[in-house]
């Protein structure tokens, strides 16, 4: 039994401590944010963040997590309350299949979280370690510029608005 | 009587003072109109572009992001931080108005064309021992350059390192003046190894240690090293290597980027492999040959216990199935029941083993950590390194890619992990102050710069065809 | 002035009733017309779009007693948008909010049959049949209230889901609906809206679906779960054709939590109460397996010269030559291109149920109705008895795995009955085992006469079938190593003016003399299917490559040459409009710089685009990074602008990565780019400064599709941007930093 802590939440799991989190998410906890796109670290489509920073939770085993906060794109808000990461990415339509938009949301979200003044090199960089196959790249830098403006005048500096299940 | 004395002794060292400063003054070498680079010899030009990748200017001489030697690599030493120079043909900010005299004095004497003395972070001590035609070839390749206006930001260097004139006195102790002289007992190959690795390439200027005064300890030629945050190995008798280097080893690995039982080249290696892989066949394998030969023939014991690892290990070559990482086919070893006994070992089962014991060969798979030199090392520093910053990946080109997990270990974890690992992979003995090395690393007190390559000799040898060795 | 449509006598009653939504399928429907006569399957034929084979009225629209009215299309939401295209086109003629209409796609048991997603028919096929439906269903409610109201139909208006009359007197249309009243042939014409009058069409309105997308909400197949749902994971050969000659299951099937082993001739798979017990034991699995490997792969390096000797068959699909007596500059060149993946982020997933002796299988595949015939037939059922509902899943890109994943789901269901089995591919089984864009090579010879235009042109490429899609279930590579196998079927060229491997082949430009060849080569070493655009991102590549080739002999300015050679009015306007914006010159670029353009028309009778590039070639390394792109793009009447954005933007910036990184790769046996590390695709460091996308709106044009119009002239551009900045000339594809260094001078 591995207690985890996701979106401010407890949760008693009884999978296996070597399960990797995102498992633990999707199957589990019936998240949907985190998604499968290789399991090996390459793609970033299961990014979430662990305590402020973030990891591939497709190669993360639950049993790294006792005591620590794990935030998923559910965390950042909801459909009716969303947060500014997810105002940014509505608002400038970044997404086409819209698969790896969770993975870069909270990518970012650990980037503005940390540097709220980011540089456009900075963005880029960050998001390196996550693959677009769409090309939805544009949009997704002019959403993560627009939420750091959001991030800003919200005064907001945390996990966006809370929530989430 | 003690009066004349003091003043003898005053006057004496005054002279001694002018004396070493007229000793140590250089002139200036007047400035020229840029030379046109359509009047360069295109031989020479080329040649120079040789050159210029086998000493890895670009290196240091090109910022992130920059453009091609125009400057600005901070380079931290321990008297502070020194940057380096704009080396592009701009008449004001980089070397546009340097005539080739200037330039050869710089790299034989350390001496810029205003006459002063530079610091030996650009290693002058090595480059002193190239001869005038190379020089000539080099200074061609960097007059046909872009020329590019950017001035290098000052170096923040703390009092008294801050005064160049003081580098004569260390030049006195420390540098000997080139050319190269070949030994007579070598082999042509051998000797023009020789003149590369102690001349261009400087290897000892990373893999040989330094006294207190920055300067590499020549009794303890290529007995390892640090740069950047990383630590660079013992390349001698003392190499940690668990299956000894040959010859052809070290052109393999230099040549493509990563060798069979050795592993990938990753950190500030990536970067020089990747000018490598662009040198020219002979001059590699020179290179491989002349460093091999300081390692000398391992003792019949070191090659048992070679044997045995690559006994146990099981590298799969050509014809294997090229399974891709999360392959792990065997049950957890250990229970993995989270019960907090052995967390080092069931971190390495369920976070690392899925690449590391996938069997997937190198360079794409998790290598064996059997074959880890740096489970060998002298310090964690290394395996630190790469565990929190993972193997980026290249930009469109074929290459390894490990995540970080920066974030997924907390500092407790990542000690457990890697005192594991040293007592899994290594029959030495664990390391000292492993939690420390790891808060350092964490917390930012030392910082380690991470390459990703350009992916120049990123791809295995051959992947078209089976029968052919990997 | 309203149609004219025959109200059956229950469709008068008054009062409400639901909406009976009575789908026909095509045989009852042929059975109709063959009853009817040929003058009622005459007007079939003449209907417009998708209405062709589903001409009721209930097949795209459905109006409930309570007014509630769903869209119903055959096609598949890709991650393109097309929901919400459609749901615009259908909000606009039934004059409702968007926000009050909900949309079916795809789903055999409720949609019409509108064949595979694909080809950037969408929006011709079925958002003009939408369009055409959501029209006269419009008017047959306006006709129903003005029986109701005593009143002409040109009297009434409708507004916010009801008819208002001049007097006030309103009803809704759930008021007015009746069944079976929609259940009505449509007329081939209708009175459609005045793009003047607009509302919601032509709209930059937001995607339906991002909400969910970007808050966690439930979107793709890989999101569904279902009570007693439970986990498999196939073991796949490593090769092609490999024979399961052993393997020892037994272990496997003891461990707790493994529910099943399925093994099948040389398929084998494991199912697990949990998902990660089911990845580990597969792993178990694959390792106890032993395989009869028999593939037998050709010589990577020499792809094209192999390609070029396979047996061929050989059509011109346009033959008009008359070589020019006089001498001209002629001007010879050959371009290669290499296998190339959808690689699509998400590997393909499907879940499926066998249940009472019916299969329900979801699945992101591109066509339910010819996956489920498929299906049908690899499990020897019914037809009847499979329904196959497409759900999300990542993009696809033309035929990628899923419908072989869905096989493999009802494979495994089958041998589960009642429990809902999901199959989830890792990700080296999705990229070593999807069918990829073909390789091909195109050879081309033009003539330049002395006033500068193109006398002679002959062109010829070579390449494989692009598509494999089921149809058959010899196309499932399940159905293919069963004990009772299929058989692959023979491939097919798809005929002009569409065309597979010579999409595109034929240029839009003014040519006197101009013959092109289609060599096409049946024999498939490495399995291939659709890739986004088929042949025409290699031909335009080709063909716009060559066009500048030719500029260059003649002198003349690369725009200027094209100009000079089209007189489509509407291809010239997308040229003409990417040259000011770009600011196309021919002053001198700072150095390692250099500027490219490109035109097409997909399939010349889709959507025009034309692009332009800067890129800067770092000379050292031979690193090449486009500086910005602009494009524009005519797609008749735009639906939605920004949605059409998107799509070029997408495209532009996924044939960057194909053009410059993107090649299988693969050994004598075995396919060996099997994930990120040996497939590199874009990363963000390497995207460009600005992909700028204008739109040139035709107001009341049809629809023309164009999702796939900016693959070929973004390669095109890139090269053409090469050449200027190197002075080189790159043919071969992709166009590596190796190679661009290798022809760079020191």
């Amino acid at each position: 039994m591995v207690k985890l802590t996701v979106n401010g939440r407890e949760h008693d799991i009884s999978a296996d401590p070597d399960t990797p989190l995102l498992y633990v998410l999707r199957d589990e906890l019936a998240l949907n944010g985190a998604k499968f796109g290789c399991g090996l670290g390459q793609c970033g489509a299961c990014t979430v963040m662990v305590d402020g920073k973030a990891v591939f939770s497709c190669g993360t085993p639950i049993l790294l997590l006792e005591g620590k906060q794990v935030t998923t794109v559910e965390g950042l808000g909801t459909l009716d309350n969303p947060g500014p990461m997810q105002r940014a990415f509505m608002e400038e339509q970044a997404a086409q299949c819209g698969y790896c938009i969770p993975g870069m949301m909270m990518r970012a979200q650990a980037l503005l979280q940390n540097n709220p003044l980011v540089s456009d090199a900075d963005i880029r960089a960050a998001l390196q370690s996550n693959l677009c196959r769409c090309g939805t790249h544009m949009r997704i830098l002019r959403a993560v510029k627009r939420a750091a403006r959001l991030m800003q005048t919200a005064g907001a500096s945390s996990t966006g608005m809370g929530g989430g299940r | 009587m003690i009066a004349r004395t003091i003043i003898a002794v005053v006057i004496a060292g005054a002279i001694l003072i002018v004396a070493f400063f007229g000793w140590a003054w250089r002139p200036a070498i007047d400035p020229i109109a840029p030379p046109d680079p359509h009047g360069l010899d295109t031989a020479f030009v080329r040649h120079g572009a040789q050159l210029a990748v086998l000493g890895n200017c670009n290196t240091c001489h090109t910022a992130p992001g920059g453009k091609s030697f125009a400057g600005g690599v901070a380079v931290a030493t321990p008297f502070g931080t020194i940057y380096s120079t704009n080396i592009t043909p701009d008449p004001e900010t980089g070397i546009g108005n340097w005539s080739e005299g200037a330039f050869r004095r710089s790299m034989r004497e350390g001496v810029d064309r205003a006459g002063h003395h530079l610091y030996p972070a650009f290693p002058y001590d090595h480059f002193t021992l190239l001869t005038d035609e190379d020089d000539h070839a080099l200074y061609a390749y960097l007059m046909s350059r872009e020329p590019v206006r950017a001035a290098a930001p000052h170096n923040e260097l703390r009092f008294p390192f801050n005064l160049r004139i003081a580098l004569a006195g260390w030049k006195l102790l420390f540098l000997r003046k080139g050319p190269f002289e070949p030994v007579a007992s070598g082999s042509e190959a051998w000797n023009r190894g020789a003149y590369l690795v102690e001349g261009l390439a400087h290897c000892g200027a990373c893999h040989t240690p330094r006294n207190r005064l920055g300067a590499e300890n020549k009794n303890d030629r290529f007995g390892g090293g640090e740069t950047e945050g990383w630590t660079a190995y013992a390349l001698n008798h003392a190499s940690p290597a668990p299956v000894p280097w040959d010859v052809d080893a070290f052109y393999a690995y230099l040549r493509n980027g990563w060798q069979r039982v050795h592993g990938v080249a990753r950190g500030p290696m990536a970067p020089v492999i990747d000018n490598f892989g662009v040198a020219s066949d002979a001059d590699v394998r020179a290179i491989a040959i002349y460093i091999a030969s300081m390692s000398g023939t391992p003792t019949p014991e070191r090659r048992r216990q070679a044997d045995e690892v690559l006994a146990r290990t099981g590298v799969q070559g050509p014809g294997s199935n090229p399974v891709s990482g999360d392959s792990r086919t065997t049950a957890l070893a250990a229970k993995v029941d989270g019960s907090g006994a052995d967390m080092g070992g069931m971190i390495y089962q369920s976070a690392c083993g899925f690449c590391h014991e996938s069997g997937r060969p190198l360079p794409f798979g998790g290598m064996d950590l059997a074959l880890s030199t740096a489970m060998q090392g002298p310090n964690p520093i290394n395996v630190i390194n790469v565990v929190l910053a993972g193997l980026p990946a290249a930009e469109g080109e074929r290459s390894p890619i490990m995540p970080g997990f920066t974030g997924a270990l907390s500092e407790a974890q990542l000690t457990d992990l890697i005192v594991y690992l040293r007592a899994r992979f290594s029959d030495k003995g664990p390391w000292t102050d492993v939690a420390k090395h790891v808060r350092d690393a964490m917390t930012g007190n030392r910082r380690f710069a991470t390459y990703a390559t350009r992916g120049d000799a990123s791809a295995p040898a051959d992947s078209s065809q089976r029968e052919k060795p990997w | 002035m309203n149609n004219v449509v025959v109200l059956s006598r229950r469709s008068v009653l008054a009062g409400t009733g639901a909406l009976v939504f009575s789908f026909c399928s095509q045989s009852r429907l042929a059975a109709q017309e063959s009853a009817q006569g040929g003058q009622q399957s005459g007007a079939a034929r003449a209907l417009p779009g998708s209405l062709k084979t589903s001409p009721f009225l209930d097949s795209w629209i459905r109006v409930d007693a309570n007014g509630s009215i769903s869209v119903l299309t055959g096609k598949a939401e890709l991650g393109q948008g097309i929901k919400t295209a459609l749901l615009q086109v259908a909000a606009e003629e039934l004059d409702v909010a968007l926000s009050s209409l909900t949309i079916i796609t795809a789903d055999t048991a409720r949609t019409a049959n509108e064949g595979y997603t694909s080809g950037s028919h969408s929006m011709q096929d079925s958002g003009t049949a939408i369009r055409h439906a959501a029209a006269q269903v419009r008017a047959l409610l306006i006709a129903q209230a003005a029986s109701r109201f005593a009143l002409p139909g040109d009297s009434l208006r409708t507004e916010n889901g009801s008819v208002v009359a001049p007097d006030g007197r309103r009803l809704s249309y759930g008021d007015l609906v009746a069944p079976e009243m929609l259940h009505v042939r449509a007329q081939p014409e209708s009175v459609l809206k005045d793009p003047r009058a607009f509302k919601v069409m032509g709209k930059p309105v937001a995607r339906v679906d991002i909400p969910a997308k970007v808050t966690g909400g439930a979107a793709y197949v890989q999101d569904l779960r279902l009570p007693g749902m439970v986990h498999a994971r196939v073991v796949r050969p490593p090769s092609y054709g490999a024979r399961l000659a052993a393997v020892d299951t037994a272990a496997v099937e003891r461990v707790p939590g493994v529910i099943k082993v399925v093994r099948d001739g040389d398929f084998l798979a494991v199912v697990s109460e949990r998902e990660f017990q089911a990845v580990k034991t597969m792993r178990t699995l694959a390792a106890a397996a032993r395989w009869e490997e028999n593939a037998h792969l050709p010589k990577q390096d020499d792809l094209p010269s192999l390609l070029m000797k396979l047996p061929a068959q050989d059509t011109a699909i346009l033959d008009q030559r008359q070589p020019p007596a006089a001498a001209q500059k002629t001007v010879e060149a050959t371009y290669t291109r290499p296998y190339q993946a959808h690689a699509s982020i998400g590997p393909s997933c499907a879940v499926a149920q066998f249940e009472n002796d019916a299969m329900t299988v979801w699945s992101h595949t591109q066509g339910v109705y010819p996956d489920r015939q498929a299906i049908a037939e690899m499990l020897r059922m019914p037809i009847e008895q499979v329904r196959c509902i497409h759900m999300e899943g990542s993009g696809c890109y033309g035929h990628n795995g899923a419908d072989d994943a869905a096989a493999d789901a009802v494979l495994i269901a089958r041998a589960l009955p009642g429990r809902p089995v999901r199959v989830q591919w890792m990700r080296e089984q999705e990229h070593g085992w999807e069918p990829y864009g073909p390789a091909m090579v195109a050879k081309v010879t033009a003539a330049v006469d002395a006033s500068g235009r193109i006398a002679d042109w002959d062109y010829a490429v070579w390449s494989n079938t692009h598509s494999m899609r089921p149809g058959g279930a010899g196309s499932l590579i399940a159905a293919q190593s069963l004990s009772q196998p299929f058989a692959q079927p023979a491939p097919k060229p798809i005929p002009q003016p569409e065309g597979g491997g010579d999409r595109n082949a034929i240029p839009l430009y003014k040519l006197p003399s101009a013959r092109v060849m289609h060599h096409f080569l049946p024999a498939m070493p490495v399995r291939v299917s659709a890739l986004r655009s088929l042949g025409a991102y290699m031909n335009v590549f080709s063909i716009e490559s060559f066009m500048d080739e030719l500029a260059q002999a003649s002198g003349a300015d690369p725009v200027e040459f094209r100009l000079k050679h089209l007189d489509d009015e509407r291809a010239r306007a997308v040229i003409t409009t990417v040259a000011v914006r770009f600011g196309w010159s021919s002053s001198p670029l700072p150095g390692g710089r250099g500027r490219g353009f490109a035109f097409a028309r997909y399939k010349n009778l889709a959507a025009y685009c034309a692009v332009a590039m800067e890129v800067e070639v770092a000379r050292d390394t031979g690193r090449t990074r486009v500086l910005r792109a602009v494009a524009a793009v005519d797609a008749g009447q735009a639906v939605n602008p920004d949605g059409l954005i998107n799509q070029i933007e997408g495209g532009i910036i996924q044939s960057i990565s194909w053009t410059l990184y993107e090649r299988v790769t693969f050994d004598d046996t075995r396919i060996t780019s099997i994930d990120w590390s040996t497939y590199p695709i874009l990363r963000f460091n390497a995207v460009p400064d600005s992909v700028a996308v204008h739109v040139l709106d035709r107001p009341g044009q049809p629809f023309l599709g164009s999702g796939e119009a900016a693959q070929g002239p973004a390669a095109a551009a890139l090269a053409n941007a090469l050449a200027s900045a190197t002075g080189h000339r790159f043919r071969d594809l992709p166009l590596t930093r190796e190679r661009i260094k290798a022809a760079v001078p020191v």
